[in-house]
């Protein structure tokens, strides 16, 4: 199929355009995909759909030579093919488009362009780059101006730049990791249209989300992952409805039954009153939460990765200072009060990564047990620590929490995941909080070692901790959660009593689907 | 795919044992490579290595010679550790030096006009070249705390500051009039000196990074800021997370670190040279920076590694003395540095594996057949 003006396609075949067989990859502590098969067609545009960290970027990553696969194989139009590199990719004309742009900042839109020129290595043919831009924006409505730098564009713009560089490279199978991430909805609008031109040229778009409605609007076919595996592979759009899509992106095993808290008082232990907060990325991430936890309730939020909950942890630890609205803590006003303040004011915070962010992996677990306590009695004592109070503390410690093998002197990187969590239960159970910010306190966990923490949760909820359980697991939180907040794109779109929590209903609420739409809490019920 | 031959991979974890027995190849590696670099010049390595061991262990005054060289770069490198050790990288001991120097040497001009004791005197220039050196430290640091400023740059370009302001004070306004006109101030008094210990250079200022260890290792062992260190160092985020005051640690480790350097500064025109002039460091601010890293920022193993370079040192001018040009006596130190820096730090990071690995992909047929186990 050639178009005529420097940018044909070789002639696509029956052959599937990617066809990837038992694709392994293993990261430390991570299976990321396990024994993947995934197969696209010329002309096609097909949706790789799934919740953060099911794998989704990663085998993508792979198809584009960013990662070595620890087992599979990869055909493109029917040929075996090795991609060691991503200019291995290049060459077998695949193309991505990353959730982070690989642009020079300071250089113009035309000299970025120039990067992918690869026949004339001493030369720089700017004339040439120029006319690529020229005909390549003109056909796909990709608008961008040559001799703009990057720094100056809007990330729509740059995005725009990206799909040029990697049409202008020949990319026949052009990879778009969450594109519409960053985009107005008008942006993404153009987007689709783009996209759906450039399949109809016989190129296959391959388009990661996590969006059902958008899925629905682009996609010929889905294949669905979920922890790793595929659990629908080249489904027909056509075929499918919302609620299958997001049955198969959730999962639906069946919940067991809840036990209801023995606490009885309902005195408010945490508030959050319009609280709006920033991501990384300086894009909102909280908009206008208001959240009330009682004494004695586990109030779990569900949601898809990436919809606000991790922000909405960090505010509540103190972590992230809300841009605006207020936080309470048993009544009294503690927003904007930092991590430390927020501990000492009784909240405690067993956060997401455990190695990374609430332990030090290199030192004994005696200092990572001091962590939240070094500062306080009978730990300090005026500048200094007492060892031996720390050591009696650690003792404490693993013993109570059966952490079996550990001493105070173990090298802590070197313990199990569940050890470690219940090591990071215990520290942060020690200084008997009012209320708990638990951030998918079970991932990574064997059954066991997520048993005994459920039952620590449900234990503390009895003794009238309030919780936060925050969970990619849908069955988690509905299986501890006396209350179900439904989190998306940075709002509670319904807070649901346990009983009323009906998994598929959530599931929709939390993939935005149509009751969502105008969020609208009020609306869609408080119990 | 295919696996090359020889591969490196990464290790995990690494036993002090090992450690040493790298450090220790990677020493010999060096020797034997410069011996071959000797030999290619025309001179006669093992004449060369025998003086430059002689220079350092043989006999009270090489011993003495070594340990002295290695005083300044001692008490440097433990300052420069401690804001390593927050991870703020401060190159500028070699500026925060001259600047303790010149305190000091302000003190002393005043002192010896007031003919103060020695008592007053050298606690007092102490305290002055502390104070100044911490202060030089402490612009680059605030503005590395609360603006961001990358601390390389601001501390390594105040070591250029430093040593012109030296250098102009003893060519102008500090120049020793009774001096035939060479750029150093006045001759210290003996109230301003410390007392000579044993032969050659060694003095009492000895006991200065001696007694800065022993503190620094009950700061890092007993105390709340102590414990802050090693958290921030280990895991920035965790320190945050456990909400460790982050800018604060910055500061204060860079006041430390700084004055320790100004101390340095002190106890060399104080315990060595004896006057203010703009050679008193042979870039010990720098190499200062490398003893901290190999001691891996651990005030004991610093000890050992200062000893080491001033062993390095001495033996640089020790071959001079047997014919062979000093300058292959400084090309040796380049090239242990180097084996030591390189080799040691890659050998202790990675494993070297011959031979092949099983391949990656395994056998099966290219085809994906599209199902649905949902």
């Amino acid at each position: 199929m050639d178009s005529g003006d420097g940018f044909p396609l070789s002639v696509t075949t029956d052959h599937p355009a990617v066809s990837m067989v038992g694709i392994d990859k293993h990261f430390p502590e991570v299976a990321a995909n396990q024994g993947v098969n995934f197969s696209a067609r010329w002309g096609e545009v097909h949706a790789l759909l799934g919740e953060n960290g099911a794998g989704k970027s990663t085998l993508m990553s792979i198809l584009a030579g960013l990662y070595k696969p620890d087992a599979g194989q990869i055909a493109i139009d029917g040929q075996l093919v090795e991609l060691h590199s991503p200019g291995d990719a290049i060459q077998h004309g695949i193309g991505m488009v990353y959730q982070h742009y690989k642009l020079v900042p300071s250089q113009t839109v035309a000299e970025n362009l120039l990067l992918g020129l690869k026949d004339s290595p001493f030369r720089l043919d700017k004339r040439r780059v120029a006319s690529d831009i020229r005909t390549l924006s003109e056909r796909y409505h990709l608008r961008v101006d040559p001799e703009r730098p990057i720094w100056q564009l809007s990330v729509g713009e740059q995005q725009r730049v990206e799909i040029l560089k990697a049409l202008q490279r020949g990319a026949r199978i052009l990879i778009l990791d969450e594109p519409t991430a960053v985009l107005t909805p008008q942006e993404s609008d153009e987007l689709m249209s783009t996209i759906r031109q450039i399949a109809s040229e016989g190129r296959t778009v391959i388009f990661i989300s996590h969006k059902l409605e958008e899925v629905r609007g682009v996609a010929d076919r889905v294949t669905v992952l979920r922890g790793g595996k595929v659990v629908g592979a080249g489904l027909d759009m056509a075929g499918m409805s919302t609620r299958d899509l997001a049955r198969l992106m959730i999962g639906s095993e069946v919940a067991t039954e809840v036990r209801p808290s023995r606490h009885s008082s309902h005195d408010v232990a945490l508030r959050l009153d319009g609280v709006s907060a920033i991501d990384d990325r300086d894009l909102p991430a909280l908009r206008s939460i208001n959240l009330e936890l009682t004494a004695g309730e586990i109030l779990g939020v569900a949601g898809v990765a990436g919809n606000g909950q991790r922000e909405l942890a960090q505010v509540v630890a103190g972590l992230r200072r809300p841009t605006a609205g207020r936080l309470e803590l048993a009544g009294k006003d503690v927003t904007g009060a930092g991590a430390r303040h927020m501990a000492l004011a009784g909240v405690a915070h067993i956060p997401e990564d455990r190695l990374g962010e609430g332990l030090v992996g290199n030192l004994p677990l005696q200092d990572n047990a001091l962590l939240k306590s070094y500062y306080k009695a009978p730990i300090a004592s005026g500048p200094f620590l007492r060892l031996a109070a720390a050591l009696e503390f650690t003792r404490g410690l693993i013993q109570r929490f059966g952490i079996a093998g550990a001493t105070p002197r173990s090298t802590t990187r070197l313990l199990s995941g569940g050890q470690l969590q219940r090591f990071v239960l215990a520290r942060e159970m020690a200084s008997n909080p009012r209320a708990v910010v638990a951030v998918h306190p079970t991932r990574g966990l064997d059954v066991a070692a997520a048993a005994a923490v459920h039952n620590w949760l449900l234990s503390s909820r009895d003794d009238g901790c309030a919780i936060l359980l925050i969970s990619e697991d849908l069955d988690e939180v509905l299986q501890l959660s006396d209350r179900v907040a439904v989190m998306y794109e940075g709002q509670i779109v319904a807070v649901l009593k346990s009983g009323e929590a009906d998994r598929e209903r959530i599931g929709l609420m939390m993939v935005g689907s149509s009751s969502s739409k105008v969020p609208s809490p009020a609306a869609v019920g408080e119990g | 795919m295919r696996a090359p031959l020889i591969t490196l991979e990464r290790r995990t974890d690494l036993s002090l044992g090992r450690r040493a027995g790298i450090l220790a190849l990677a020493v010999v590696a060096g020797l034997l490579f410069g011996a071959l670099l000797i030999w290619l010049t025309g001179y006669d390595p093992v004449k060369a290595y025998t003086a430059i061991f002689g220079g350092s262990f043989g006999g009270g005054y090489a011993l003495s010679q070594m340990l002295a060289a290695s005083i300044p770069l001692a008490t440097i490198a433990l300052g420069t550790a401690v804001a390593f050790r927050v991870r703020i990288w401060n190159i500028g001991g070699e500026g925060q030096f001259y600047m303790g120097a010149f305190a000091a040497t302000g003190v002393e001009l005043a002192g010896a006009a007031g003919r103060w004791p020695g008592l007053l005197l050298i606690p007092a220039m102490i305290a002055s070249g502390f104070v100044m050196g911490a202060l030089w430290a402490a612009f680059p640091g605030w503005l590395r705390a609360y603006f961001g400023v990358n601390e390389i740059i601001t501390t390594l370009m105040l070591n250029y500051v430093a040593i012109l302001w030296v250098n102009y004070l003893v060519y102008g306004p500090w120049k020793d009039p009774a001096g035939h006109n060479f750029p150093f101030s006045p001759r210290f008094p003996g109230s301003a000196t410390f007392p000579r210990l044993w032969e050659g250079q060694l003095h009492a200022g000895l006991f200065v990074p001696i007694l800065a260890a022993i503190v620094f290792v009950f700061v890092l062992s007993r105390t709340q800021w102590g414990y802050e260190l090693r958290v921030i160092g280990e895991n920035p985020t965790a320190a945050h997370y456990a909400g460790i005051n982050i800018r604060r640690n910055i500061m204060l480790a860079m006041l430390v670190s700084g004055g320790m350097a100004g101390i340095a500064g002190m106890v060399q025109v104080s315990g060595v040279v004896h006057v203010l002039s703009g050679q008193i460091s042979t870039n010990y601010g720098y190499t200062a920076i490398i003893v901290a890293w190999l001691g891996q920022l651990h005030p004991m193993a610093i000890l050992v590694v200062s000893m080491l370079f001033g062993a390095l040192v001495n033996g640089g001018f020790a071959v001079s003395q047997v014919g062979i040009p000093q300058a292959l006596g400084f090309l040796l130190q380049g090239i242990i540095l180097f084996f030591v820096l390189g080799m040691g730090d890659l050998l202790s990071r990675y494993r070297v594996v011959v031979g092949r690995r099983e391949p990656l992909v395994a056998s099966t047929p290219p085809e994906a057949a599209p199902s649905m186990t949902a």
